[in-house]
């Protein structure tokens, strides 16, 4: 499953739901907005991984538990 | 590694059941679509049970809507992988995953549907943006 992984940071991640552990939530093939750096929006960033597809920067990655603020569908998320 | 060719005939003759014509080569892929006119849906298949396994009978309900592509071809991702690699270059500007499916219109992607757009969806809900598509994009043109 596609989600969209909203940190309680500048950072939003989108990419596979693996599963989630003591070490944090796990995801695969993700892609990063980061608002401190990036030149676009979040809401933005979001409409482009839905149309265009997901530009995987790490093919694996675990978010720490403590930094997730929602997880949801990304297509629940852009519509 | 390709899975076991018998493992996937299942879900190769589920496509060519439904009037796909697969594509299995870089030369099938570019006979298909360097010069591709008209309207097109192109299908990478794929293994996967969670995501193809509802994308299969979706676009068999979808084709069975008035307003529908002139031809369905199909590649399998993981499969034909020089195939799957050739179809992705004619829509580079998407990201590549499977399954998914690429709606041409006189060599032009007009409409895209990713695995995110497929998965945890049932094949009713995924035919009924296939087919919003179609109109959108193919009303005029078949």
């Amino acid at each position: 499953m596609t989600v969209v992984l909203e940190t309680h940071g500048s950072r939003t991640y989108v990419g596979r739901f693996d599963s989630q552990d003591e070490r944090g939530v796990h995801l695969h093939d993700v892609g990063v907005h980061d608002a401190g750096a990036a030149d676009g929006s979040k809401e933005e960033f979001l409409r482009r991984c839905d149309k265009f597809g997901i530009r995987a920067e790490h093919r694996d990655l675990v978010v720490p538990s403590g930094e997730v603020a929602r997880i949801q569908r990304l297509i629940d998320r852009v519509r | 590694m390709p899975y076991n060719p018998a493992l996937v005939a299942p879900m190769r003759q589920e496509m060519t059941s439904m009037g796909a014509r697969e594509l299995t080569t870089a030369t099938d892929v570019d006979t298909a679509l360097a010069d591709q006119r008209g309207t097109m849906l192109v299908f990478v298949n794929s293994v996967c049970g969670c995501a193809a396994g509802n994308a299969r009978p979706a676009l068999r309900l979808a084709l069975q809507h008035g307003v529908k592509p002139g031809e369905v071809v199909t590649v399998f991702a993981g499969q034909d992988l020089d195939a799957t690699s050739r179809a992705r270059q004619y829509f580079a500007e998407y990201q590549p995953s499977s399954p998914s499916m690429a709606l041409l219109k006189d060599g032009e992607v007009v409409h895209f549907l990713h695995r995110h757009q497929i998965e945890g969806r049932s094949p009713q809900a995924i035919a009924a943006d296939l087919t919003a598509a179609f109109d959108r994009h193919f009303a005029a043109t078949v």
